[in-house]
Order: structure tokens, then sequence, then C-alpha cells
């Protein structure tokens, strides 16, 4: 075995530099050139600054805008440098009642909503930064944005079909509703008065 | 589940069948030494790298040298990943200062072993620990090269069963340099290319500030992820840049580049049925494995994705909506991501732990019981349904020995498996490889169930190693077995509510990777070894035909049998009982620790 440590060692040192540093590099600099806008994290710029991205969901707790899903990351929830879950289990006491704090809530913010609610607006998501919600949720949400606004339910519900992506290639995964680019929709067509 | 649902999963599955032919077809040519479409690019690279270690192509070796090898490759590998972490804070790209004490000894030594057995178990939380450098050039590079080491012992126990009285296996460094530079790392490289343009990161730049439209600072991490999330996945590592894994939008971001990443999860264990058939010089050999995988993976995803989508009974009584409508997908929506839905994501679960990958795109912990048990037993077989790249290919063969074993004791004929007889010492080697692994998962957890350390002390701050679950009984159980079964299946994937960053689990999961990687393998080798060096027997009426349903079956019935038989007490502790309980509507609050002060 003596003899197979000299190999050893130039081969890891050889490989750490192709597979560590140029397969890397050669990743970042193609990207850069082809996906400018996905290598650097899908920001979204207003007037210069940048309000987020994309593909990471933000807190939003004012009636006019659409709520995100309940989030586990970081003290406050969409903490990128917290990203996770909150692991509960099925049997977990806290679950149960934080989906139960959670329901109450929606209720005292939503008076003029009856149906069932949907599953993902008050469970967690895995990473705690999930951008979307179903557009069930969104529906759920409509009339008390609507009131919020002061304009019809009709009106901010066409604009969540707008905003609404069907399945990638009409199949696979699920319809979604990004958060972020709806409210910043919002405040382009309605801004409040 | 709903028709979508199903079909979903049976496109994904149509997607990887297809290639197994032309992906396996190619591999049995590059290790047999072949000249491939790849050549003309690559073969310089070959060349220079033996070049460089010092290697002779033409040279090869028996199974302990081939293990020699192997294990003189490994310890660099862990020694340069060890050191590399604990000097993060002096070398360049590390645009957040992560220092030192981020990464304590017990927790380098884990992440250590961790990338180096490719289990890829996460108890550091990229974003908050690692400099984009250590990504890069410890951990990307031990994606790459833990599985090209897996595929290369895949190919030595091949040959194995391949050649008659010889006495070597093939070169190690040759073996595992080819896996490296014509299998991974161009389909790394051009799937790296399409994952960030669909929206996956890959920069070097510090993390940027946004400002949110409620006026909140929000800060957006950056980094080299679609390098090394496409070798995460295809090389069956699973250790994720940041902590959420796979569920992380700038790892994962759209039903596209989650089935592309099932795809890369999936693909070359697939394959290499196919490579296993063409190398032993009968193909239908490789689908009848192949077979067994498929209805055992079936079995899991279906029985995942069933009790997922029924949801959970005690949030459907709060007036939350578990029926899959148009407008939203239902059922346990808990821990899952909204773009994958329950369908995409018990079929990652599934996928995921099925082979040793071990990332995730929903939290495992939050799963159903009987759902959560499906990843638990898939890692009890010991990751042979499909399984690692090359850890699934020798982790089935075990089970195939053991299979023909069985069938030789029930007619009382001496067993034969591909024109070999199977003596005393391949069957031994076979059982001491699953006893070794078994023992090894049950000792650990029982030891942590009963572990009691002084609060706030060194080995386990919380004091008694159960403290440190997150979630109450039976689940919490679940919790503990779950990690060290994915240690020593070298998954990865973590029921993630437990705080496993302690010394105590940092050692004794470190350890029991390394127990699950070198003890699983050894035996193997010098099985093949021993078989390599027989007489070909040939085929006669009274020989058991090893290509047919009927061995399908009882490959598949070994597997399953074994499983259940070690692990059925383990495992009504935990997933079964709770699935009741659960169903009684019975909750579990956390016990505080120290009792009774």
């Amino acid at each position: 075995m003596l003899s197979q440590l000299w190999p050893a060692l130039r081969i890891n040192i050889f490989l750490t530099i192709l597979l560590g540093v140029a397969y890397p590099l050669a990743v970042t600099g193609i990207s850069q050139v082809l996906f400018p806008h996905q290598a650097n994290g899908s920001l979204i710029t207003q007037n210069g600054q940048v309000i987020g991205s994309e593909l990471i969901g933000q807190n939003f707790t004012k009636p006019g805008y659409f709520q995100p899903r309940p989030s586990a990351a970081g003290n406050d929830g969409y903490d990128p440098t917290a990203s996770g879950g909150p692991n509960f289990g099925p049997t977990n006491q806290k679950l149960i009642d934080r989906v139960k704090a959670s329901v109450d809530k929606f209720h005292k913010e939503n008076p003029d909503y009856h149906g069932p609610i949907p599953a993902d607006l008050l469970t967690a998501s895995g990473s705690g930064l999930d951008p979307e919600i179903s557009p069930a949720s969104a529906q759920a949400q409509t009339p008390r944005v609507a009131k919020a606004r002061e304009i019809s339910a009709d009106q901010i519900g066409q604009l969540v079909a707008q905003y609404t992506k069907a399945p990638d290639l009409g199949l696979i995964g699920e319809p979604r509703v990004n958060v972020l680019k709806l409210n910043l929709a919002l405040d382009q067509q309605f801004p409040k008065k | 589940m709903t028709s979508t649902g199903i079909l979903q999963i049976l496109l994904f599955f149509a997607l990887v069948l297809v290639c197994v032919k032309p992906l396996g077809a190619f591999m049995a040519n590059v290790f047999d030494g072949r000249r491939t479409f790849l050549h003309p690019v690559l073969r310089w690279l070959e060349v220079l790298t033996y070049k460089v270690a010092g290697v002779r192509e033409d040279v090869e070796q028996r199974w302990t040298q081939y293990t020699a090898s192997l294990l003189a490759f490994s310890i660099f590998g862990f020694l340069l990943v060890y050191l590399l972490q604990r000097a993060q804070a002096y070398l360049p790209f590390n645009p957040q200062n992560f220092g030192t004490p981020n990464v304590t000894p017990d927790l380098a030594f884990n992440t250590a072993a961790s990338f180096l057995t490719n289990t890829n178990w996460q108890a550091y939380s990229g974003e908050s620990t690692l400099s984009y450098f250590v990504q890069m050039a410890a951990l990307t590079v031990q994606n790459f090269v833990s599985a090209a080491a897996g595929l290369a012992v895949a190919i030595a126990v091949i040959r194995g069963f391949a050649r008659h009285e010889v006495r070597t296996l093939g070169n190690f460094w040759v073996d595992m340099t080819r896996s490296t530079l014509y299998v991974l790392l161009p389909i790394s490289f051009l799937g790296a290319l399409f994952l960030c343009s669909q929206g996956v990161i890959q920069n070097l730049k510090p993390n940027t500030t946004a400002t949110t439209l409620e006026g909140a600072k929000q800060t957006i991490t950056q980094g080299p992820v679609a390098s090394e999330e496409a070798i995460k996945e295809l090389g069956t590592n699973g250790g994720g840049f940041f902590n959420a894994n796979s569920a992380h939008p700038f790892e994962n971001p759209s039903p596209i580049t989650n089935l592309f990443e099932m795809w890369l999860l999936l693909v070359i264990p697939a394959a290499l049925t196919y490579t296993f058939g063409k190398m032993v010089g009968d193909t239908r050999q490789g689908w009848a494995i192949f077979a067994a995988f498929t209805v055992m993976f079936l079995a899991g995803v279906f029985v995942c994705y069933g009790f997922e989508q029924a949801g959970n009974p005690t949030l459907a009584k709060l007036g939350i909506q578990s029926a899959a409508t148009t407008t939203q997908a239902g059922g346990n929506m808990e821990g899952k991501e909204v773009r994958f839905g329950v369908v995409n994501s018990a079929l990652f679960t599934t996928v995921t732990t099925d082979t040793s990958t071990g990332a995730v795109n929903n939290t495992h912990d939050s799963l159903l019981p009987i759902a959560g048990l499906v990843p638990m037993l898939n890692m009890m077989t010991d990751i042979v349904i499909f399984g690692g790249v090359g850890a699934g290919m020798y982790g089935i063969l075990i089970y195939c020995i053991i299979a023909v074993f069985i069938a030789g004791l029930m007619v009382g004929r001496t067993p034969e498996y591909l024109g070999k007889k199977l003596e005393q010492k391949e069957v031994k080697m076979a059982m001491l490889a699953i006893i070794v692994t078994s023992a090894c998962i049950l000792v650990f957890s029982a030891l942590s169930t009963q572990a009691v350390f002084a609060a706030k002390g060194y080995w386990n701050a919380p004091g008694a190693a159960i403290a440190n679950m997150g979630n109450s009984g039976p689940h919490g159980l679940s919790e503990i077995i779950y990690a060290y079964t994915s240690a020593t299946g070298n998954n990865g994937s973590a029921f993630g509510g437990i705080s496993v960053n302690t010394p105590w689990y940092n050692l004794t999961i470190g350890l029991a990777m390394l127990v699950g990687r070198f003890l699983f393998l050894i035996p193997i080798l010098a099985a093949a070894g021993s078989l390599a060096a027989k007489k070909k027997v040939p085929v006669t009426s009274g020989t058991f035909p090893t290509h047919g349903p009927l061995f399908v079956g009882l490959l598949v019935g070994t597997v399953v049998i074994i499983a259940v038989l070690t692990y059925f007490p383990a495992v009504s502790l935990g997933p079964i009982v709770e699935h009741y309980l659960m169903h009684s509507g019975r909750l579990f609050s956390l016990i505080s620790w120290p009792l009774g002060s």
C-alpha cells in the first residue's frame, strides 16, 4: 500500500486543480457570458436598486399585498442565509399549533373567503424561500387585496390569472403564482391611492 | 393520486429507460479501453493524468492492490477536504469571510468522511459555514472522485464475474480516471450549463443585499452553485451548496430542473445494469437486475406518493384542503415547494434514497409516517435499488450471490452465478458486508437512544443524545434511526429536525459512513478477486437461469426479506406506530432535558 501513496497524492492534487478549480471556473465563465441574468441570481431591479430575486420569496404582511407561505428560514422568515424547513413531523404538537394559529389569522384577515384553505398557504416550504403559492392560494387572498386597494375583485382576479404559470410543458410540476412578481404588478397597475 | 401525477412518474422513468442502453454500452466501451466518440476530445487529458500521477495504463492489479490504491487515494482525499476546511480563512474565494471557528475539528472530520464516502451528509449549513473555495476545491472534487471510485470498484467486481482463471481485476487508477473524464465530467459540464440557463446561480460574487417591496433588507446568497449541483446529482452525492439542498430555488428553480436533476440521479446506476450485462457477455443478465430495480423502485414511489397525497388527517380537521384540484396540489405540503407539489416531491424522495444521493427537494422529516418509511427502507436495503454510482451495482451483486445461494440450498446444488461456482468464500464475504452494515445502523441507533452526556459538556451540549431530537415520540426515534441508516448506506439525506452538529453525532455518524463504505466494499472486492481466478463452468440443464422472471422475483424477495427481518423491530417502534397514533389523533410535545430538573 505504501507504494500507492505517491501516485495517490499526485492524482489528488491534479484532480483538485482540474475538477475543483478549472471546471467550476469554466462553468462560471461560460454562464456569465451566456446566461448572466440567471447566473447572478435572477435579480429584479427597480430604479437601479435590487428589490429581490424572481426565485427567492420575501415577506409580505400588508393587506394590499399577496402573502407568501409560512417560512422557517431565519428568525423572521425568508432569510436566504438560513434556508431550510421547520422539520416538524406529522404528529408534532408544534406543527398543529402553528397551523391552527395560521388558520385563525387567515380567517381574521380574509373575512370574505369561506372555502377550504389551500394546503400550501398554511404549510411551511422545505427551503423557507418558496417564491410561489398555488393559484388557489392567490384566489383565496383576492377579496382582501381588492378591498385594501379599493378596486374590484375581478380586476385583481384577472391579474392573478395573468401571472399564473401553468405546469412546465403543460405537464410537469404544479401551476403556481410568483408572489413577488404579482405584487410588483399590483403596485404598477393599481397603485394605492 | 392523480392521473397527471402518475403520468409524470412514468414520463420520468421513460426518460431514464431510453438512456440505459446507449449510456450503458458507452461505459462498457470506456472501461474495456475501446475508443469512443469522446476520445478525440479527452484522450490527451487521460494521458496527462497518468503522466502526472506516475501510473502505467497497461499494468493490472490484483484485488488486494486495487483495494490498496483505493484506500491510499481515499486517505489523501480525506486529508485534503479536512485541511481545506480548517484553513478556509487563508484561502481565496471567501467573500463572506468564513473563518476557522465556523468549522470545528469534529465537523470538519464529519464533512470529510461524508464527502469521501459519497455520503454527503450535511452537518454543516453551506451558506453560513463554507467558503466558495472549499465548496469548489474540496466538496465538488470529492463529488466527482468518490463517485468515480465507486464506479471503478463496480467495474472491478463485474470483471470478477466476467473473467476466468486470471488473478487481476483491472487498474484502479485507470478505472477511476476514465470514470471521471469520460463519464462524469462531460455530463456534469453540460448539465451545469443547462441548470444555469434555467436559473441555478453560478458566480463568485459576495451576497447581494436587496430592499424588499415592504422596505426590509434581504441578503440574497450567491456562489458557484450550478457546477456543484450537476455533479452532486450525477455522482449520487447529495451534499448541497445550501442547507435546504435541492429544495432551495437557487439549486432547483423549476419543475424542469427538478426532472433533470432526478434524471441525473438515476441515469448512471440504471445504465450500469446494461454495462454489467455487456461486460459479462449476456445483456439479459443486466436487464434482469434492471427489472428487479424497477419493481422495488415503483413500489416505493407509489407508496410514498399515495400516503403523501392523502395528507395529514389532523390538519384536514382544521379546515385545510387535502384533495388535489386543478389550482392546488393538496396533500401534505408541509416541507414541500409549491412548484414541485406532492408528486414530484415523493418521486424525488424515492429516487434520492434508492440511489445513494441524499439530495432532498422537500424535508423528509415532515413526510407522513409511512411515506417517511419508504426512504428509510430504501436505505435499509444497503441502497441496492439502483443504488449509488457503482455502489448500487456492487451492492446488488452481493444480493445476487445470496439469492443464488438460497436457490442452491433449496434444490441442493452448488450455487452458480454467471458460470462461476459460488463457494464458501464468496458467500461469507457477501454475508459479512450485509451483517457489518446492519450492525452499524442498529448499534449506533441503540447507543444514541441511551447515551447520556453532561449538559453543556464537550460531547453533546444538549445533554442526553435524545435531547437533540427535533420531534418527540416515535418520530424522534425515526430521526435517530434515519440518521445512522443514511450514514451507513452512504446516502446523506436526513430527518433534519435532529441537531447533529455535536461531537457525539459528528464522530459516530462519520464512523458509520466509513464503515458503510469500506467494510461493505472490501468484502465484495475480495469475493471478486476469488471469482476471477475460477474456471467457467459450462451451462447445463441443471443450471439455474439468472435472467428470467423467477430470478428477478428471487432477488427482490432476498433484498426485501433481509431488510424486513433485520429492521422490522426498529421501524415498528418508529414510523409504523406513529402512523397508527397519527390516525388516532395523538400529538407529541417536546420533552425538556434533563428530566426532573
